[in-house]
């Protein structure tokens, strides 16, 4: 008897708990749902973790009442839907296409997601939002900076992050803008990179930008990412004597071309790196003073609390949440992509996906209302945020230092790179 | 004159870096030409003799002091292997050494990513970081001294193989296992030595390979490869003939790579093992 009572309870709360805003009180504004995939297993799912953190900690402070200088956060939920709130429902992709396509259905069809963000690794990006462009329900992609994703032609996908050609066009600028105020002269470039989708997707745009801004390309490198050995490459790039080297390297490959220019004698003026292999912690325990003056592209620093004083809270508060790991790039990116939905469905006041859209559409944020180093975020056409910009680190005495845009600068540049000690 | 100190420079390279490789193979193919069984879980070995010497690097006992140490170590994890494991495998049909190995490598390397995660790990301060200038070669020390390291391992294994009586009992049982047993020898026990010298020739290579790589748990996939190459180039089971092969590959990848193109550095490595396996293939001074 007991247990049949027992059974009936059940069955009657799961009934009731599968009738969509059942259990809710009618005087509740009621919840917005947003799905996002993310990698929260397999390699990347450190990673992965750290994404979801940032993306939870935005969505509070969204449905929170605390204010920062930061778009859509503390008006208690989304004040144009009557102070609806949030909820953000995770889906795990593994890191694999397939199941990225599989989360993203489940999310628009199961949890009625009103918009999905996601997905981190490029290739998973692209089938997730390939099934919200079947369904027509906006994607925003806050953190994928493979440059074809915004060139499908695809109508309901917004990319908030700058990709790889932009990277290339900054490298381009902060040459310029040295020529001005050191009279720096580069005029040889040499671009090497690995050959996967990562080394030739930089080393295309650099290539291509380098030609077009009258740069002299003399040498063009794609080796194999798995190499033990890179002495025919480093013997390439000393024939064509460059005076800037832009480099996309994994950590050991990276290693094993900076000993090679040092043991062969090759010095370039600058060398300009896209962060990957150049920004891992192994880098600079391994080389030492070897890695001095190196140059990388990085998407966020700390450093940016001289332009928006949210950095540094944010940070903190993401640390407390996170293990005590700081914000970085990723996290950082993340945070705000979902402050950039949630600003966009609030100013939409609706939750149909056309509402949703037309506000992305519309959507134009200054650059000092975000944790980023971007001019603005406003899209094009293409749904490419047009306002991303990077911002160049110098390895100056062990350490990475903001070295440009120059209004966020911690360090002066050091030009040329200091010559190899032997 | 400039492109002659090039060349002269690659072939240096090609040498130096045909050494390395010699060093990573050693130990493949003593297991091969005592056990007909090929070891794929070798790079997997290797990884973990650079953690384990990582490991000692962080004690205070440098990459070369370290390295009888983690040699050590290695043999001992070698012969439990053996012992546990392969001695089984061998019980089974042929194809059962390659999936057991084979799964010996997911699952090592699945432990390390759990255990170590995806980090890149290098010895703190290694010594032979500078460079050697001879006229217009410029030689780093770091690969000098893993060239140095391979040929004496090699020509340490080849005299341990041909003048000592257990390197005479390896051969006897390489040649005929059956005769062996009958003729006295432990046929066991000469395959858990094998196995146990197999692996701490990987050892010694893994510490000497950690003054110019960082550690990492896929770190052995990239080396392993070419270790079948060399091997099955050279003649499988002989050791003279992996030094061969392997000095073959490395002036093969460097010079392809140069005056071909990167990008193609591997197409004359490989061109180069299907005209021998097709020609010749028992290897180039493979026995049968």
């Amino acid at each position: 008897m007991q247990v049949r009572r027992l059974a009936f309870v059940l069955a009657a709360v799961l009934a009731f708990a599968a009738v969509p805003g059942a259990g809710i009180r009618a005087a509740d504004p009621p919840e917005i749902v947003i799905g996002s995939i993310l990698p929260l297993t397999g390699a990347s799912a450190q990673t992965g973790a750290g994404l979801r953190a940032a993306q939870q900690l935005a969505v509070d402070l969204v449905n929170g009442h605390v204010t920062y200088p930061l778009p859509a956060v503390g008006h208690s939920g989304l004040p144009h839907l009557g102070h609806a709130r949030i909820r953000i429902v995770f889906a795990d992709s593994q890191g694999k296409p397939d199941q990225a396509r599989a989360a993203a259905e489940q999310l628009i069809t199961q949890d009625h997601a009103v918009a999905l963000i996601g997905a981190y690794i490029s290739s998973t990006t692209a089938t997730a939002s390939q099934v919200a462009e079947r369904y027509g329900i906006p994607f925003l992609n806050p953190d994928s900076s493979g440059p074809g994703l915004t060139t499908r032609g695809l109508h309901w996908f917004f990319r908030t992050t700058p990709n790889d050609g932009t990277f290339a066009e900054n490298f381009y600028q902060f040459l310029a803008d040295l020529q001005r105020t050191q009279r720096a002269e580069v005029k040889k470039i040499a671009v090497v990179g690995e050959d996967g989708l990562f080394g030739t997707g930089a080393g295309d745009a650099e290539e291509d930008i380098g030609k077009h801004r009258g740069f002299d390309i003399v040498t063009r490198i794609a080796y194999p990412a798995t190499t033990t050995e890179v002495n025919a490459e480093v013997q390439k790039v000393k024939a064509a004597a460059p005076d800037a080297i832009m480099m996309a390297s994994y950590l050991p490959d990276a290693l094993l071309f900076m000993r090679g220019y040092k043991d062969q004698g090759v010095q370039p003026k600058a060398i300009l790196a896209q962060d990957a292999g150049f920004v891992d912690p192994g880098f600079v325990k391994a080389l030492g003073p070897d890695a001095e003056g190196v140059f990388t592209r990085e998407v966020f620093s700390l450093d940016i609390k001289h332009r928006n004083h949210a950095v540094p809270l944010i940070d903190q508060l993401f640390r407390l949440r996170f293990g005590g790991k700081p914000l970085d790039g990723n996290t950082a990116r993340d945070f705000m992509g979902v402050l950039v939905l949630a600003d966009a469905i609030d100013r939409a006041g609706a939750t149909t996906p056309d509402a949703i859209r037309g506000a992305l559409v519309a959507t134009n944020i200054p650059g000092n209302l975000t944790l980023m180093p971007w001019k603005n975020i406003q899209f094009d056409q293409s749904g490419q945020n047009i306002g991303g910009a990077g911002i160049i680190e110098q390895i100056q005495d062990g350490k990475y230092e903001t070295v440009w845009p120059f209004d966020i600068a911690v360090k002066k540049v050091v030009w040329p790179m200091p010559a190899w000690k032997h | 004159m400039e492109a002659l100190s090039t060349f002269a420079q690659l072939v240096v390279a090609g040498v130096l870096t045909g050494l390395v490789f010699a060093l990573v193979s050693v130990g493949l193919t003593l297991v091969y030409g005592v056990m007909d069984v090929v070891n794929f879980a070798h790079g997997e070995f290797l990884m973990l003799a650079m953690y384990t010497a990582v490991g000692l690097a962080l004690l205070g006992v440098g990459p070369i002091f370290g390295l009888p140490v983690v040699a050590a170590a290695l043999f001992v994890f070698g012969v439990i292997v053996y012992r546990v494991f392969v001695r089984r495998l061998l019980a089974g049909p042929p194809e059962a050494t390659v999936f057991g190995t084979f799964g010996l490598l997911v699952l090592m390397q699945g432990l390390a990513q759990a255990i170590f995660t995806s980090d890149y790990r290098s010895a703190p301060n290694p010594p032979f970081q500078g460079t050697l200038h001879l006229g217009v070669l410029a030689i780093p020390q770091a690969a000098l001294v893993e060239g140095i390291g391979a040929i004496v391992l090699t020509a340490a294994l080849f005299a341990f193989v041909e003048f000592t009586e257990t390197g005479r009992a390896m051969r006897a049982v390489a040649e005929d296992r059956v005769a062996a047993t009958l003729m006295g020898i432990d046929v066991q026990r000469i395959n858990a030595l094998a196995f146990g010298i197999g692996a701490a020739c990987v050892g010694a290579a893994g510490s000497l390979l950690l003054l110019s790589n960082p550690a990492y748990p896929t770190v052995g996939v990239q080396y392993a490869l070419t270790a079948f190459v060399v091997v099955a180039l050279g003649g499988f089971g002989s050791i003279q003939g992996a030094l061969v092969g392997a000095l073959l590959i490395g002036l093969l990848e460097v010079l392809g790579g140069f005056y071909l193109s990167p990008e193609l550095k591997m197409v004359p490595v490989y061109l180069a093992y299907l005209i021998v396996v097709l020609l010749r293939p028992q290897g180039l001074l493979g026995r049968r």
